[in-house]
């Protein structure tokens, strides 16, 4: 097992208490911020203390509040990039890799020019932190990381600060340059696609509780709470009652659905990706009307590659008819999300008059926070 | 009337007696000397307490800076008054005594420029990036290379102006100085300490020479100020 974490730590306003372990290379920590993602990586890297439990990588024990272990940062062997890459502005790129050079003196030079060489720092080498473009202090970081030989590389939200067009260029370069690394790497970010395209496992972190882990096409295709289905992108999420084996209702959306398949034991909510409804045109038999929900614009907004509708559904329009009350209370709004090659279906046809359900794309949800089962 | 007074303004220069001024830059640099070195220490260790502990030991080391300089003499006299222990103990063993004597001077000049010197270093070591230090940690630094390699260079401005600042206090120290050191002439009688005399005497112009005196080594102080930050502005952007 690469990593394996059971910390408890309190914070102002948040009681963190991440249990996980992961036997992956390639770790993202997804979660929104103020979730704890930073907060988790920190102790990993030995910066910030856990009030106790125990992190353990690669066989090595590095914190055990029971045994009283607690390895300095030092001795961890955690490269940590920072979002802000922390570059020593007082030494040149050439100096600032030197410095964390773990080689002997005669290796180190020979170790650092092949790292200039490999980040592409050439020409650079006598230059200050403060002359250098943003992609080019992280390659000095990374390379920096990669002299003091780490067994674990840290990534702390290293695109977050970058304008999109030059996010999508770095997230590739980093991933070149650590193709070869043979340790394993973590990645914090909130966005979804940054942790989907890197991690071979992620994480889920919500209110410092563990939403949701495992294989990362896993999690995102199957949510398994409220919390994961939400970061994973899920736009519609509504409290939901098991009827039968077979049978569920969405009061809040006003529709009971059938399953061929027998339903989960247990769930509480349904989540439903706002991609997946199939609209429909013609005015229904009532048998069919109970998988659908009637379209009722709220607002709409368009997109480069898509156009965004919100609608209501009849039950909350009901709401809306009480006095005082103009428009449906924003959680009950619904997002349904049309890609730019149905449009002329759309302006052919005019909006739906309802917006149907497939029950094979329905995610069923738990909605307790941080409670999942070991995969 | 013009010409009269600037020749008895060129007899007061010729007959001054300098020994003031060489008091008072002696006391400075000694006091400076001392005070740059424990106030980086005493910040280091502040960076390093928790933050109650930083809290008294911040309380404790800013006292004199907020007591009225006499007050804070009165103190040290009481502390090393010849009669006393402290006192007793260092002119029996050690033959010195700090009151009524030049080392009286240096240690008043300690006592009150010190508190300067620590919050300045400390002020110093704040502004520098917490992450840089973290980061230095996970690259296998030691705390003793990290001090030497970032957290001094990156400080030092700000050290260098505490210094400086210090070294002003220090060298115009009057309450304190006055109280336990006392106004012996050629031996602890500052320029600060002449000044007063003089014009309790009556005797202006030779106040008004010191004054001018004082002011051209205010001016070459702040200028040198100037020359410490500029020098590092451009040390940060230009290369």
């Amino acid at each position: 097992m690469p990593i394996t974490i059971d910390i408890q730590k309190q914070l102002q306003g948040l009681n963190l208490q991440i249990k996980w372990s992961s036997s992956a290379r390639r770790i993202a920590i997804l979660g929104a911020s103020g979730a704890g993602k930073s907060m988790t990586l920190k102790m990993i890297a030995g910066i910030e203390t856990p009030d106790r439990g125990k992190i353990i990588a690669d066989g090595r024990t590095l914190f055990d509040s029971g045994r009283k272990i607690n390895v300095r940062t030092q001795e961890r062997g955690t490269g940590y990039l920072f979002q802000n890459y922390a570059l020593f502005p007082n030494m040149t790129v050439r100096q600032n890799i030197t410095i964390a050079g773990k080689a002997a003196r005669s290796g180190k030079e020979a170790l650092v020019q092949d790292l200039i060489r490999r980040f592409e720092l050439e020409g650079l080498e006598n230059s200050y932190p403060v002359s250098l473009s943003g992609g080019q202090q992280q390659r000095t970081a990374l390379a920096r990381i990669l002299a003091s030989a780490p067994e674990m590389i840290l990534l702390d939200e290293p695109f977050s600060a970058l304008d999109s067009s030059l996010r999508d260029k770095m997230q590739l370069e980093l991933e070149k340059n650590l193709a070869d690394f043979p340790g394993t790497v973590i990645l914090v970010t909130h966005s979804r696609d940054e942790a989907y395209r890197f991690a071979q496992e992620t994480v889920i972190l919500e209110k410092g509780r563990v939403a949701a882990a495992g294989q990362t096409k896993e999690v995102f295709r199957h949510p398994q709470t409220a919390a994961a289905a939400r970061i994973t992108g899920c736009k519609n999420i509504a409290r939901a009652e098991r009827l039968s084996d077979h049978d569920f209702a969405v009061p809040g959306w006003g529709i009971v659905l059938h399953s061929k398949e027998r339903l989960p034991e247990q769930f509480e909510a349904v989540g439903y990706r706002a991609h997946d409804f199939i609209p429909v045109w013609d005015e229904l038999p009532s048998g069919m009307l109970q998988a659908c929900i009637r379209y009722n614009e709220d607002a709409r907004a368009e997109l480069q590659f898509e156009k965004i509708f919100y609608f209501y559904p009849d039950a909350a329009a009901a709401a809306c008819r009480s006095p005082g009350q103009t428009r449906p209370a924003a959680h009950s709004l619904l997002t349904w999300m049309v890609q730019r090659e149905d449009w002329p279906l759309l302006e052919e046809k005019g909006m739906p008059r309802y917006l149907r359900l497939d029950v094979l794309k329905v995610l069923f949800l738990r909605e307790e926070d941080g409670e999942y089962d070991e995969p | 009337m013009f010409l009269r007074s600037m020749g008895l303004i060129w007899t007061i220069i010729q007959e001054l007696d300098w020994s003031p001024l060489w008091i008072s830059v002696k006391t400075g640099l000694a006091a400076t000397l001392l005070s740059f070195f424990l106030g980086i220490f005493a910040a280091r260790r502040a960076m390093w307490a928790g933050s109650r502990g930083r809290a008294v030991l911040d309380g404790i080391l800013t006292m004199p800076m907020v007591l009225p300089p006499t007050a804070s003499g009165l103190i040290l006299l009481l502390i090393f008054s010849r009669r006393r222990p402290v006192g007793m103990f260092l002119r029996n063993t050690f033959g010195i005594s700090v009151v009524q004597s030049w080392l009286g001077c240096v240690v008043a000049a300690v006592v009150i420029a010190f508190p300067l010197m620590y919050r300045s270093a400390r002020a110093a070591f704040e502004l520098i990036d917490e992450n840089m230090i973290y980061a230095a940690r996970t690259l296998g630094l030691s705390e003793a290379r990290i001090f030497r390699k970032l957290v001094l260079p990156n400080a030092a401005p700000g050290l260098l102006s505490g210094g400086v600042l210090t070294f002003a206090r220090a060298m115009g120290e009057y309450g304190a100085t006055s109280m336990l050191a006392g106004n012996i002439p050629g031996q602890t009688a500052t320029v600060s300490q002449k000044i007063a005399m003089v014009v309790q005497d009556g005797d202006f112009l030779t106040a008004g020479v010191w004054v001018v005196i004082v002011l051209a080594i205010a001016f070459a102080i702040i200028v040198l100020m100037n020359l410490i930050f500029a020098g590092r502005r451009n040390h940060a952007y230009h290369h």
